[in-house]
């Protein structure tokens, strides 16, 4: 194996750093502590979103409904959490439970993931607009300090994709439950012959989707400090696209939360680079679209020479 | 490239500076640069929206008003979107914000941070709630109880209405509604037996309206929330139902059938609708905040309604494709400015 299909990592990283260089030349003014934070905090609940998405990707399904989902939890964050924190709490814990449930579901009854999750958008987008029919709400103070916090040194939006990829890094690959986890995508049948209870697995995995996809929420309406029922729809696709562009498989429990939080930074940089280029608005989404085939072809062509060497 | 840019600043300096002489009550804005942040560009309103700022803009930079106007539309409709589009312009040194929001609360923070970081914003259409920035509103319940008011002029004996609403979840349409439902409270002839969401699209209104009129009474009117009520009359015809009274929503597309049932059968409506031209008001009011003028917070423009009598002009003056607008000056921001005050 050649040194780049062992670290998968650095491709990721090197599309992010070619891409920030790129925009530091191009808008010097973000080369600053000021200026990191304004490119980067809204990636936090995409990097949170992402890795909800790995999650689920991780046990070889795919799920439609984050962003939706995403969308509720902002919601009800910005109006249950602040009003009533202990209800909102509860609201909270119950929808992770709903998710680690819809995992065991999933399971027994081997439905098709993706048609499951596409149902559940419209439960959870029509739940989100039942509890805030026009947009609104307050971010509850701690939750608006907490994203708005700046901690020396670095910016909070950096720290933060840090913190996330630390805890994540451990959990999913270092942890022995991660490694289970891993293998559940990679070969569910032996994990269950080893004794695992592979419907639990399944659960503990949905349910840690429902847990991040719970945070990206959280962190959405710290930053935002109010939201709508539409708010983080498009967070469905993004966070697939950067589960897959930071070295993420969609099958074989192939994932790198480092990587996810990567692509999700890389993301949305390449979205602030393009407005920086003054790019036509028609163009900027095919343009987000060749970038992302640009990185995955690159990843292509090494993993070939990888496979020849 | 450098040498003309800087001969080109200079020649602008130069002609500013006679104009500022000129008019020497007006503070200089010259070297202030705003930005124009969009959600949406998918539909005829915003299209013309967008041209009315090119066009103001673009002459306000010309005669050295302005250093630049600059449009940006986020590519997909999403406030998470144009909150970090709104962080990029404040990366990108611009001096004022104007935008039209994808969600009246949830850019707040986005905005919050523009504001500390002493950027103007001014909001327009898709107005925000954030007490930093200035909105110039329209009073969207007051076009929904205008609707019903005028129905109750045309129909004093009341009936059955339909009401098409736009898309869920946004404001805007939340506003309308509410006040369709309190004219309707008020005028209580009437009883609104079905409502469907159109989108602001004809093609979305009349599948919405086809699906629904089966299971619905005689309908005598149909109150809309503009760019629906030409789809609702393709759906009424194609059911073979008589053509209620629909009030349309400045469309070109719903003047021209408006024209066309005139001359075949004298119908009569009312259509009304904010003019997208409202972007270059935002853009004069911007201005005026910049050159250090007293502003207040909170503006308000008149929607533009045009009745039978106004049909012909405003047709006439509407491209194809397009919706009818008028351009707002500099004299105009000024009026609404002192309107406020």
């Amino acid at each position: 194996m050649s040194f780049l299909a062992r670290h998968r990592i650095i491709l990721p990283v090197v599309s992010l750093a070619v891409l920030l260089a790129a925009t530091f030349y191009m808008q010097p003014r973000a080369m600053s502590y000021f200026g990191l934070n304004l490119l980067f905090n809204l990636a936090v609940p995409i990097a949170l979103a992402t890795i909800a998405q790995m999650m689920i990707i991780m046990v070889n399904d795919i799920d439609l409904s984050l962003g939706a989902f995403v969308s509720l939890v902002a919601c009800v964050t910005a109006t249950f959490l602040h009003d009533t924190p202990m209800l909102g709490l509860l609201i909270l814990m119950a929808l992770i439970l709903a998710y680690a449930a819809l995992g065991a579901l999933i399971h027994t009854l081997d439905l098709p993931a993706i048609v499951v999750t596409l149902g559940m958008s419209f439960v959870w987008g029509g739940l989100a607009l039942f509890i805030l029919p026009s947009p609104g709400g307050a971010s509850p103070d701690w939750l608006r300090s907490l994203m708005t916090v700046k901690p020396p040194f670095a910016p909070m939006a950096v720290v933060a994709s840090i913190i996330i990829a630390v805890v994540t890094h451990l959990l999913i690959m270092r942890s022995g439950i991660g490694t289970v986890l891993r293998g559940v995508g990679g070969n569910a049948r032996s994990v269950e012959r080893a004794g695992w209870s592979v419907i639990r697995l399944k659960a503990l995995a949905y349910g840690l989707a429902g847990l991040f996809g719970v945070l990206a929420g959280m962190a959405l309406v710290g930053l935002t400090t109010a939201a709508d029922a539409n708010i983080a729809l498009r967070y469905t696709l993004l966070s697939i696209a950067g589960v897959i562009l930071g070295g993420g498989e969609f099958i074989g429990g192939k994932v790198s939360p480092t990587g996810a939080v990567i692509g999700a930074l890389t993301l949305t940089l390449a979205a602030s680079f393009l407005s920086f280029m003054r790019l036509s608005p028609d163009w900027q989404i095919g343009a987000q679209g060749a970038i992302l085939i640009l990185v995955l072809t690159a990843r292509l062509i090494f993993r070939q020479k990888g496979a020849e060497a | 490239m450098m040498i003309s840019k800087m001969l080109l600043g200079a020649a602008s300096v130069a002609m500013v500076a006679g104009l500022a002489q000129a008019e020497s009550h007006m503070a200089d804005t010259s070297g202030k640069r705003i930005a124009l942040s969009n959600n949406y560009a998918g539909n005829s309103w915003r299209q013309a929206m967008l041209q009315t700022w090119e066009e103001v803009g673009g002459q306000a930079v010309a005669d050295g008003v302005l250093a630049a106007a600059d449009a940006y539309t986020t590519s997909e409709n999403q406030a998470t979107e144009q909150a970090a589009q709104i962080q990029n312009m404040i990366l990108q040194g611009y001096d004022a914000i104007v935008m039209n929001a994808a969600s009246p609360t949830a850019l707040n923070g986005a905005v919050k941070e523009a504001c500390d970081a002493g950027v103007t914003v001014v909001s327009f259409d898709g107005i925000v709630t954030e007490p930093c920035a200035w909105r110039i509103a329209v009073d969207f319940a007051a076009m929904g109880r205008e609707e019903v008011d005028y129905l109750a002029t045309r129909l004093p004996d009341g009936g059955n209405l339909l009401e098409i609403r736009g898309l869920a979840g946004v404001f805007v349409d939340d506003e309308i509604s509410k006040g369709i439902h309190e004219g309707v409270a008020e005028h209580d002839q009437f009883e609104i037996v079905g409502s469907v969401h159109g989108d602001w699209a004809q093609d979305v209104a009349q599948k919405a309206v086809a699906g629904v009129l089966p299971s619905l009474p005689e309908i005598v009117g149909v109150v809309t929330q503009g760019g629906d009520g030409y789809g609702a009359a393709q759906a009424f015809k194609a059911a073979g139902r008589p053509t209620p009274l629909i009030v349309l929503g400045n469309r070109q597309d719903e003047l021209q059938w408006w024209a066309e049932q005139r001359a075949a059968n004298n119908y009569e409506t009312l259509s009304l609708s904010i003019a997208p031209g409202v972007a270059s008001l935002a853009l004069w009011v911007a201005q005026q905040v910049l050159a250090g003028n007293e502003v207040p917070k909170d503006l308000t423009v008149p929607f533009l309604k045009i009745t039978q009598d106004t049909l012909d002009e405003s047709l006439a003056s509407t491209p194809e494709g397009s919706v009818a607008n008028v351009t707002y000056t500099l004299g105009d921001a000024k009026q609404v400015i002192a309107d406020a005050q």
